[in-house]
């Protein structure tokens, strides 16, 4: 099966490729509905991106994310992967090269964890070794042991580890595309948090293209290189980064659904290495030894302001890798930051990781 | 065999004659009295009389619950496309299930003739409403997840079938084949009425033995442990080919 060629290798140069994923004016309207689902939707997911499509039910979330793969069929428009129209590709055959990952998983109980991973592989018809390498490997990816999965059935895991078991899955063909709806859905709030972590550092090694489908605007700041905010009756609302959404609500619908604490979600998003400091107030080497304030400058501008408010406003030291100090913050120099982004034209975000980014309005009305 | 008690046969029937004219002359003097069972008795009837039922009756059974599983599996997988196709077919198999078997023997000699086809007609109409409907639980018990991942993968609808929906089907599929080999087993005895074969015909014979109760004891015994030993084998075939369900957190 051509399908196969698309990952060749184990280890991480296997995880190299990943595919653009456009939408082009697609609609949807289901049969006996007069409302569409989905209209005239457009939008660009880079390659190796993850964006999250968020919005209140109703607004075609899943919707779109099955259109994509084609478990919906497309009314209108086209959506492109790789450059190429998936409307032009054998339904099954196009699934196989899309990793999908949904809520409540969707393990086969019958089958060991072992057998679940290889499943895309079996249908592609990989010889024995290579699945099962492949399938090691994704199962040392996700931190289980190797040995244990081959003979575990599904029914034997914590919740946590069937989440993580299912996005192995959904990789073990080294898809250039990841649907993923609402995959932590279900989780408990600690374990929740620890398998978005765990997925953004899989993500960092495995660079795919990711539709991440929520209805939580804060797993959506989180997890998203670009958010699709999508309002009722599919239309989209807002396509851009999760900074230029904070800073730049496209309308009240995206400043409501984004909420009214934007600006400490925006500080979330920015750590204190990102100010522009003020001069340290004293010689390095005292700071640590006189108890000030100080927090390393990976910390998130949120969490020092948080510091800064329990301790009456006193500033706070920034400390480089080395633990010297590389300067100072206060809540006016976080003011300042936020006034400054608010007054800035909508633009690429400070970062600069997103370099093609689409008009922050496009499609809102 | 502790029901070979010369005191308990001698209270019963006292120095009758032997009742079975065919044994008379060169009977055991266990059969000459009618004891209960007699242990002789059984190892000179086993290959002519008692053997051939056996091997007749398991045939018959097999037969029965084959053929009537293949149907039933047949319908129950349009059923499970087509829904519509449920009520009739559960209508069809329940008025069948409820017919009086020895009335339904008789009913099919008249169009078959008094052969091992309206035997095997009679014993598989009766599996049909057990099989088709666990069946077609066990293929609708299958998770709407586990589909969709099945779908979202790129499984075909055969694919998904034969990989996921029929394996996860399977303890319901066993549980029904287990309530119709029993069934079953139990009802060949009665084929007798109509077709001279299973473990019905020395029962049969064994009523008109009057006092003399081993060939009854013995017929009767093996149908039921015929129908135990098939469960008890469906109970292993089912322990091999699911062993997920025994698999819990451990």
């Amino acid at each position: 099966m051509n399908t196969a060629d698309t990952a060749h290798s184990e280890g991480p140069s296997a995880f190299a490729q990943a595919a653009e994923l456009e939408l082009r004016g697609v609609s949807k309207r289901y049969a006996g509905q007069r409302e569409p689902a989905i209209r005239d939707l457009s939008f660009t997911v880079p390659a190796g991106d993850v964006c999250v499509l968020v919005g209140p039910s109703g607004s075609g979330k899943t919707t779109t994310m099955r259109l994509i793969n084609r478990m919906i069929s497309i009314d209108g428009g086209d959506i492109l992967l790789g450059g190429r129209s998936v409307l032009e590709r054998e339904p099954r055959e196009l699934r196989r090269e899309i990793g999908y990952v949904i809520q409540q998983i969707g393990l086969f109980p019958h089958l060991s964890v072992a057998e679940n991973i290889a499943t895309v592989p079996s249908l592609l018809g990989w010889p024995k070794e290579r699945t099962r390498a492949r399938v090691r490997e994704l199962i040392e990816l996700i931190d289980l042991d190797p040995v244990e999965m081959d003979d575990r059935y599904p029914a034997q895991l914590s919740g946590g580890q069937r989440q993580r078991v299912g996005v192995a899955r959904a990789l073990a063909a080294d898809p250039p595309l990841m649907l993923m709806d609402e995959p932590f859905g279900a989780i408990d709030p600690i374990n929740r948090v620890r398998l978005q972590d765990e997925f953004l550092r899989l993500q960092d090694k495995v660079k795919k293209t990711v539709v991440f489908v929520t209805h939580d605007i804060d797993e959506a700041i989180k997890m998203g290189d670009r958010i699709a905010i999508l309002r009722e009756g599919g239309v989209l609302a807002q396509y851009d980064t999760p900074r230029e959404i904070l800073t730049h609500p496209a309308d009240d619908f995206v400043a409501q659904f984004v909420g009214a604490d934007r600006g400490l979600k925006r500080l979330a998003l920015t750590t204190l290495a990102e100010l522009e400091l003020l001069e340290p107030d004293r010689p390095a080497a005292d700071a640590a030894a006189n108890g000030a304030l100080s927090l390393p400058r990976d910390t998130s501008v949120r969490d020092a302001v948080s510091l800064m408010l329990t301790a009456n406003g006193e500033p706070v030291r920034v400390l480089d890798g080395e633990g010297h100090v590389e300067g100072l913050v206060t809540l006016a120099v976080v003011e300042h930051l936020l006034a400054d982004e608010a007054a800035a034209p909508p633009a690429p975000a400070a970062d600069g990781s997103s370099p093609q980014i689409e008009p922050s309005s496009q499609g809102a009305r | 065999m502790g029901l070979d008690s010369p005191a308990l046969a001698e209270h019963v029937v006292a120095a009758a004659e032997p009742v079975i004219p065919n044994y008379g002359a060169q009977s055991s003097s266990c059969v000459v009295h009618n004891h209960l069972f007699c242990t002789d008795w059984v190892s000179h009837n086993w290959g002519p009389v008692l053997w051939p039922a056996l091997r007749g009756h398991i045939l018959l059974a097999l037969v029965a619950v084959s053929i009537g599983f293949v149907i039933s599996l047949g319908l129950a997988l349009v059923a499970h496309r087509y829904g519509w196709l449920e009520r009739p077919t559960m209508i069809v198999t329940t008025i069948l299930y409820t017919i009086p078997s020895l009335a339904l023997f008789e009913l099919l000699v008249a169009p078959v003739g008094p052969n091992v086809y309206s035997a095997e007609i009679a014993l598989v109409s009766y599996t049909l409403l057990i099989l088709f409907r666990n069946i077609l639980t066990g293929l609708r018990s299958v998770p709407d997840e586990v589909l969709d991942a099945a779908e979202g993968m790129g499984m075909s609808r055969r694919q998904a079938l034969l990989r996921v929906e029929l394996p996860l089907a399977l303890p319901s599929i066993i549980a029904g084949l287990r309530i119709a080999v029993v069934t079953i087993i139990a009802l060949a005895t009665i084929v007798y009425t109509i077709y001279n074969e299973g473990l019905g015909v020395p029962i049969h014979t064994a009523l008109g033995e009057g006092p003399f109760k081993t060939e009854l004891i013995v017929a009767g015994g093996l149908a039921i442990l015929l129908a135990l030993v098939a469960d008890a084998l469906l109970v292993l075939v089912q322990r091999l080919l699911t062993p997920w369900t025994r698999a819990r957190a451990a």
